[in-house]
């Protein structure tokens, strides 16, 4: 089976599809785990006590008004964060079981695995074939690098647009091929996870719906977690949904993010149990 | 395709901690970055040492009387230095009463009132002539600057002299003052300028009443830089300011005179021919010291200003 | 109901505005005089070195490129060893400073954290970026000719080069952070986001990003080197005659030398009319290799002038 090249090189199991059909929430195991996380920016606490699950196979959706923190979060479950200088996490983020922030942990090991697509489509200033290829060369994936990026390009929904242009930039392409062409990008290194932090806020809403058939594509071979700040769109396309949202801190003015509510999907928009996201999915802002 | 077997776990704690091999490739690479990075501080130390011990060999083994007489004579053991520090300080106001307005003249134009593509034709003309080297224009201060306008207008001068070299160091200065000042100007941004607008402002007004005050630290800055760069200036000085060897306490600036750096270079030059005393040769680390201390605390101080430009937008 | 006539005229005259600004006119006048008249002394010098120059160069074409220094004979006077020496120097800043100065510069801006040792570097660089050049000549003086000397071999092209890359370093370093500071941050996160190690993304991503700017930088410090004079008389390249006929480059880089500025110098200083076009002549020639590499580095800006 070719695709095998492909696939997760952790969770090199079965594909949710050849064990019929979609995973619903609260069957999988649990991919990513958060426990009393707080992050801060210098002394600026930005988030604090977030406690939540990922499971596998499934699209979990981060919501919220922004400046909540829902990309602070995010960037800590593949060490984005270590890049920011004076960003400090505390609490504990496990992936498999594992605390990806204990001794010894590579955070370019753990970003390989947990890959992430930005808000605004960065494909490098190089040919679509050099963008996708990247990835697998220093990770030195083993395989036929063609087949790889081919590949990665068609999960990506993209092959067919572009597999007569290769050599050309990537900046050369539409804002919505670009965004998936940074998806390909993430898939061509195998990973386990996803991260996306509101990939379609750029996008126009064709390309945005393509994207979103893309990840339900995806979900059959990644776990996904989505920031939006389009509530839509996380109805439409997530199982699980976080809601997330700023108070006062108890010292300083400025806010600190919490997470209020995390259910499947149905249940966030359809009976919440807190107030607050009642308002916030419903337009009504608290 | 029928049964995918499920492969044996990875152990994922195992894989998180990455290919220690290229971690230490990483580290050595990293090592590597920093100590290029470490080789200014070398040179720095370096300068400073090689500097400061020589000038106090001379310090202390002068005769302190050689250090306040008639002249700049180190063959002869007189070391005034008055001399050559009010020579560098004559030569250096007429530099900037030449490059101030017209460094200045060249940024406001370039940055407010030139079409991009006049500017695009410009600024690389300007930029030639900060590229012309130092010895070129001593020597066009010599060929042109003395016989076609120094002694024109001050009958008497002298060919060298201190005006025609001041002018030339005016010359090389100007671009530089004209270059940091527009940047600083087309760093105000242009809600500023169309705010003046706006209120009926004209094209003089905003430029004069906004733009410049805004982005004042940045000129200032760029006239302090241009006041160390003309005190260091070397070569126009060492042709056309005259008085190689030695000069005597000199106000005219129509007459010949000696800058620290001509003092240094004509010390340098005749080095290995006749030798005065002793310690002759330690003076020239005493000026370098002298000269690399004064441009230091000017540099720091454009470096303040150019600091505030930069907290401001 | 039209609107009466005089109102209209009213209007009309005040948008018009008052008379001509003439403050406002006089003020762009000065301006513009202040550029016109430093392009001026531009012209004026170019003139003045071509008038008195291009008769040597025209007589004796290549014949002046060949011929060695003579300081007592114009005819024979020429810019050999300069144009010898000076590329003799530039190998030192080629290797050199570039290295160097393009690795401290992706150290400072892509890898140091944001310390007080981290800033210390950075002022210091700035601040050795505005030592005159001539104190450069005394540390190249005192460091390459006296303390190395058993390597250098004292007042020769080594220590001349040695100094000159010293003194171009901080430029290296200056505009090669400038242009990584370019580089926008999202590209390496991108490289990151894939799991790419801070040299696999500055190698990939970042340094062929910056490398037009890195270019033309390093390109403008080659023009600088190309011009210097006075730290080069400090380290002795004015008594030098570097030796021409035939020795092996490890030979000629230990024998006392002179560059192309040095020997305009050498010139310079001569007081014959004749010497004054010789050294006019060696002027064009200095002059026609420095604008030739400015040129290179203006057109290498304006043509890889990328906006992200
Ligand atoms: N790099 C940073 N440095 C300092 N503060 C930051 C940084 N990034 C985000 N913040 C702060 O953290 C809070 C959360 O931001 P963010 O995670 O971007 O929110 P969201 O993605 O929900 O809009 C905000 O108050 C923001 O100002
Ligand atoms: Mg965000």
């Amino acid at each position: 089976m070719e695709t095998a090249t492909l696939t997760p090189i952790v969770q090199r199991g079965l594909r949710a599809r050849e064990r019929g059909g979609p995973f619903v929430p609260g069957e999988g195991r649990t991919v990513i785990e958060m426990a009393d996380l707080s992050v801060y920016y210098g002394d600026f606490r930005a988030v604090r006590d977030i406690s939540l699950k990922v499971e596998e196979h499934l699209i979990t959706a981060f919501i919220g008004p922004s400046g909540c923190g829902k990309t602070t979060v995010l960037r800590c479950l593949n060490r984005m964060n270590d890049l920011i200088e004076i960003a400090r996490v505390e609490g504990r983020v496990s992936y498999h079981g594992v605390d990806l922030y204990g001794k010894g942990i590579d955070p370019v090991e753990v970003r390989r695995r947990i890959g992430m697509v930005f808000q605004k489509p960065n494909p490098f200033p190089k040919s679509i074939y050099d963008n996708v290829s990247f990835g697998p060369k220093i990770a030195g994936i083993e395989g036929d690098m063609d087949e790889i990026v081919e590949l990665s390009l068609r999960k990506a929904a993209l092959w067919d647009e572009v597999k007569d242009r290769l050599k050309e930039s990537g900046m050369s392409l539409s804002g919505g091929q670009q965004q998936r062409l940074c998806i390909a990008r993430c898939i061509a290194v195998q990973p386990d996870v996803i991260l996306m932090d509101e990939p379609c806020s750029a996008l126009d809403p064709i390309a945005t719906a393509r994207i979103e058939d893309l990840m339900q594509e995806l979900k059959n071979d990644y776990s996904i977690v989505i920031v939006t700040h389009n509530m839509q769109q996380a109805a439409r396309v997530s199982d699980m949904t976080a809601f997330f949202t700023a108070e006062v801190a108890e010292s300083g003015d400025r806010r600190t993010g919490v997470l209020v509510e995390y259910d499947t999907t149905e249940k966030i928009f359809t009976n919440p149990s807190e107030e607050g996201t009642e308002n916030y999915v419903t337009g009504r802002f608290g | 395709m029928t049964q995918a077997v499920l492969p044996p776990q990875i152990p994922i704690a195992e894989a998180l901690k990455g290919d220690p091999s290229r971690r230490r490739r990483e580290n050595f690479i990293r090592r590597l970055f920093l100590g290029a990075a470490a080789v200014s501080v070398l040179i720095s130390a370096a300068i400073v040492l090689s500097l400061v011990g020589r000038a106090v060999t001379f310090i202390t083994n002068v005769d302190l009387g050689a250090l306040w007489t008639s002249g700049w004579f180190p063959r002869r053991g007189l070391f005034d230095i008055k001399t050559i520090v009010v020579g560098t300080l004559i030569v250096s106001l007429i530099a900037m009463v030449v490059a101030i307005p017209l460094g200045l003249g060249c940024a406001v134009y370039l940055s407010e009132y030139a079409r991009p593509r006049v500017r695009r034709l410009l600024k690389p003309i300007l930029e030639i002539l900060a590229g012309i080297p130092s010895v070129v224009l001593g020597f066009f201060a010599i060929t042109f600057i003395s016989p076609q306008i120094v002694q024109r207008f001050f009958s008497g001068s002298s060919l060298f002299n201190m005006m025609a070299a001041g002018i030339g160091v005016g010359v090389l200065v100007t671009p530089l003052i004209a270059s940091i000042s527009e940047d600083a100007m087309r760093a105000v941004p242009a809600s500023l300028r169309e705010a003046a607008y706006g209120v009926g402002a004209r094209k003089r007004t905003t430029t004069v009443k906004v733009v410049f005050p805004a982005a004042i630290s940045g000129i200032v800055a760029s006239i302090i830089v241009g006041v160390s760069r003309a005190i260091g200036e070397t070569m126009v000085v060492a042709i056309a300011a005259g008085a190689t060897g030695g000069s005597i306490f000199q106000l005219d600036p129509s007459q010949p005179g000696q800058t620290m750096t001509a003092a240094m270079t004509s010390l340098a030059i005749g080095s290995d021919q006749v030798k005065g005393g002793e310690f002759t040769f330690e003076s020239l680390f005493f000026v370098g010291f002298l000269l690399f201390a004064i441009t230091l605390a000017l540099n720091i101080m454009s470096e303040r200003f150019v600091r505030r430009v930069r907290e401001k937008y | 109901m039209a609107i009466s006539p005089s109102t209209q005229d009213v209007v009309l005259a005040r948008l018009k505005g008052r008379r001509v600004d003439l403050k406002g006119v006089l003020f762009e006048a000065l301006l513009l005089l202040a550029l016109l008249l430093s392009l001026s002394i531009l012209i004026t010098l170019m003139a003045d070195v071509l008038r008195g120059g291009l008769g040597v160069l025209t007589e004796r074409g290549f014949g002046f490129l060949t011929a060695g220094l003579a300081t007592f004979s114009a005819d024979t006077a020429g810019v050999k060893q300069g144009i010898v020496g000076s590329m003799l120097t530039l190998v030192f800043v080629v290797l050199l400073a570039f290295p160097l100065g393009i690795g401290a510069a992706v150290y400072l801006e892509e890898y140091a954290p944001d310390t007080t040792f981290t800033r210390f570097i950075n002022v210091n660089i700035r601040n050795l970026a505005g030592v005159p050049s001539i104190v450069y000549g005394l540390l190249g003086l005192a460091l390459f000719v006296e303390v190395f000397r058993p390597l250098t071999g004292g007042t020769t092209a080594i220590s001349g080069g040695l100094t000159l890359a010293v003194l171009v370093l901080p430029i290296v370093v200056i505009t090669a952070a400038e242009a990584l500071r370019a580089v926008p941050d999202s590209i390496r996160e991108a490289g990151f986001g894939v799991g790419a190690t801070r040299w696999e993304v500055v190698r990939s991503h970042v340094l062929p990003s910056a490398a037009p700017g890195i270019l033309t930088g390093t390109v403008l410090s080659i023009s600088r080197a190309l011009g210097e004079t006075a730290p080069l008389l400090l380290v002795g390249a004015i008594t030098g005659y570097i030796a021409t006929g035939g020795q092996s480059l490890v030979e000629q880089m230990r024998s006392s030398f002179t560059t192309l500025p040095t020997v305009v110098y050498s010139y310079a200083r001569l007081p014959s009319q004749d010497f004054r076009e010789v050294t006019s002549a060696a002027i064009i020639v200095l002059l026609a290799v420095i604008l030739l590499v400015n040129a290179i580095a203006i057109v290498l800006r304006n043509r890889y002038e990328r906006k992200w």
